[in-house]
């Protein structure tokens, strides 16, 4: 065995272990916990599409989130749609916007790139914020009604982390397939080398157009689970707090790796949990854990560890293919 | 609507373009030369209002509570500058990403010393007479604000363009090596910079405070005006934050009394077609 296969056996084993301990705890506050985790795992993964694989900042990506669970919201209470049509509606609401949006944040590359999704962002937290006739303004959206899934009940804590490990491993196995793609090879192409690429023949406007499209797509995943979960949809979902703590997990989880948004995911929520359970001054602690990663631990939590993890486990000898 | 209706809105437009003059040009000032882009901005004009705010209670004039905020700013930027932003010179994401946690981090400090109640700053008696002209009356504290823009627009051109320290400062947007080679010392004129854009930020804070009040998220409103005018204006470009935030102003003034649900979504138009069509903005030279 390689090093590299003995790491994601280790890897694929501590991933399972930590996906049933909240059912172990049995408690439905840690099973919460667990259900909160992976909504923002998807919403992290979704973002690592363009941040880590695309090389691409973006400080806007909350509006995808927001949008999604804002059109849920508005056609199942004002429009009488079921969860699942209007959850149908939502990812086409999104999918749209996101190539909108993309082709206007692909005029510029890097900070130019950045502020553009930043200011798009603000925009539809404007949005929600100011229409008050339609999204409820400051008071947002409450009482959406979790849906049943063949026949079972999913207000019941269990289940509904049920569904949501079913749509977290689909959204890593389709991130995984998405990595070794041809277009997922491309676009980390057009990360490293934007020029040779272009050089090659690949298109490197139209490769990270098509990558942040389908980011959109999954963080409007994210936004249907997100409602399914809370019930209730606030204009802060979509503002910039919200876009800089996706962002939070990725980098300290570790951009650009599978389970580094996954790992920042956890270590986000679980401090938000416990840091809110004493003191209400989350979004101080959110800013400075941000100035701290990124000045203490550039590279994230997952990185680290797998080079750790690589100097603890030598190669086996009759294995004559390096890893690198 | 009557005509008086389009000059107040007018004046209210000019009025705040002179705002997010203040606010973009130190940004766009800092961003031409160091290539970071400061996300903390917005969150530097609302701690000048608040700043601004403690100075006028305390007993101070108006004038005092401008300079306080001023000086304060510069001082916070300066510390930013030399403790954070320096140590990861030449890593532009990290910048930028460690100007987003501060922005943050002063946010939720001011959340926490100046409470969550919007708070209106006085404007001082003898900037607020009303000016009659045309047969309409005006609010005079605007006229003022808009004054001040100007003036400071340009003293800023002159520094830029008139003096040594400006010809060091276009060097080092022009060519940051070939600067540092002729002995220009670049990282000193990074930190007068930085200070100098931060101030100007914490002053219109102050001058905003009349005008916008100041409340918990007026960071988050002012900062993607801010940003929207360097897109349109081009980056590092006095001229350009001028034009830009003028245009912003106007954009946004009317978009708010016209179709307030959409008045962001209309302020983005103008960038969607700059961007479009000039993607380096009215005033820049090259894409950064």
């Amino acid at each position: 065995m390689t090093s590299n296969t003995r790491i994601t056996l280790i890897s694929v084993t501590l991933l399972v272990l930590a996906l049933a301990a909240p059912l172990v705890a049995g408690q439905p506050f840690y099973i919460n916990i667990g259900s909160q985790v992976l909504i923002a795992a998807i919403f992290a993964m979704s973002l690592n599409i363009l941040v880590g694989y695309g090389g691409m900042t973006s400080i806007g990506h909350a509006a995808y989130l927001g949008t999604s669970a804002y059109v849920v919201a508005l056609l199942t209470l004002q429009h009488g749609f079921g969860f699942y049509a209007a959850s149908a509606v939502a990812l086409g609401v999104v999918v749209v916007m996101a190539a909108i949006f993309g082709a206007i944040a692909l005029r510029g590359t890097g900070i130019t790139f950045l502020m553009i999704t930043l200011a798009l962002g603000q925009t539809m937290w404007g949005v929600a914020f100011r229409w008050s006739d339609v999204t409820g303004g400051d008071n947002g959206l409450p009482d959406i009604k979790r849906p049943d899934l063949f026949g079972l009940n999913l207000v019941e804590p269990g289940l509904f982390y049920a569904v949501m490990i079913a749509l977290f491993v689909i959204a890593l196995v389709g991130m995984w397939i998405f990595t070794q793609s041809g277009l997922g090879l491309s676009l980390q192409g057009t990360r490293d080398q934007p020029r040779r690429m272009g050089m090659l023949g690949h298109h490197v406007w139209l490769v990270r157009w098509i990558a942040f499209i389908i980011a959109g797509f999954w963080a409007g995943v994210a936004g249907i689970a997100f409602i399914g979960y809370h019930g209730y949809i606030h204009p802060l979902s979509l503002g910039l707090a919200n876009s800089a703590e996706v962002l939070l997990m990725v980098i300290a989880g570790g951009a650009g790796t599978l389970l580094g948004p996954v790992v920042g995911a956890a270590i986000v929520v679980v401090l938000k949990m416990v840091v809110s359970a004493y003191v209400s001054r989350w979004v101080l602690l959110l800013g400075c854990t941000f100035v701290a990663i990124v000045i203490l631990l550039p590279e994230g939590v997952v990185p680290g560890l797998e080079r750790l993890l690589k100097t603890l486990l030598p190669e086996t000898r009759n294995d004559g293919e390096a890893s690198s | 609507m009557s005509i008086g209706f389009w000059l107040l809105q007018s004046l209210n437009a000019l009025a705040l373009g002179g705002l997010l003059f203040l606010l973009s040009s130190g940004f766009s000032l800092i961003f031409g030369l160091m290539r970071v882009a400061n996300l903390s901005h917005g969150a530097y004009f609302m701690l000048g209002a608040y700043v601004g705010l403690s100075v006028l209670q305390a007993g101070f004039g108006f004038i005092e509570a401008i300079l306080a905020a001023g000086i304060v700013i510069a001082v916070l930027g300066g510390l930013i500058e030399r403790f954070l932003l320096r140590r990861l010179a030449n890593r532009t994401l990290a910048q930028v990403l460690v100007t987003l946690g501060l922005a943050f981090a002063i946010a939720d400090i001011c959340l926490m010393l100046w409470s969550g109640d919007p708070m209106q700053l006085p404007a001082p008696r003898w900037l607020s007479q009303p000016i009659r002209a045309f047969g309409f009356v005006f609010p005079g504290y605007r006229v003022f604000v808009v004054e001040v823009s100007i003036v400071v627009a340009v003293l800023l051109w002159l520094l830029i363009e008139r003096t040594k320290l400006g010809a060091m400062v276009r060097a080092s947007v022009d060519d940051i090596q070939m600067a540092r080679g002729v002995g220009i010392p670049a990282q000193k004129l990074f930190s007068f910079i930085f200070c100098l854009g931060a101030a100007l930020a914490g002053m219109g804070g102050v001058l905003g405070g009349p005008i916008l009040s100041v409340y918990p998220g007026l960071d988050g409103e002012m900062l993607p005006l801010a940003l929207v005018v360097v897109i349109l204006g081009g980056i590092g470009s006095i001229g350009g934050a001028f034009v830009g935030a003028y245009i912003t102003g106007f954009i946004y003034t009317f978009g708010q009394t016209l179709l307030p649900a959409f008045s962001y979504v209309i302020l983005f138009l103008p960038m969607i077609v700059i961007l479009a069509f000039r993607p380096s903005g009215l005033f820049g030279k090259s894409a950064p």
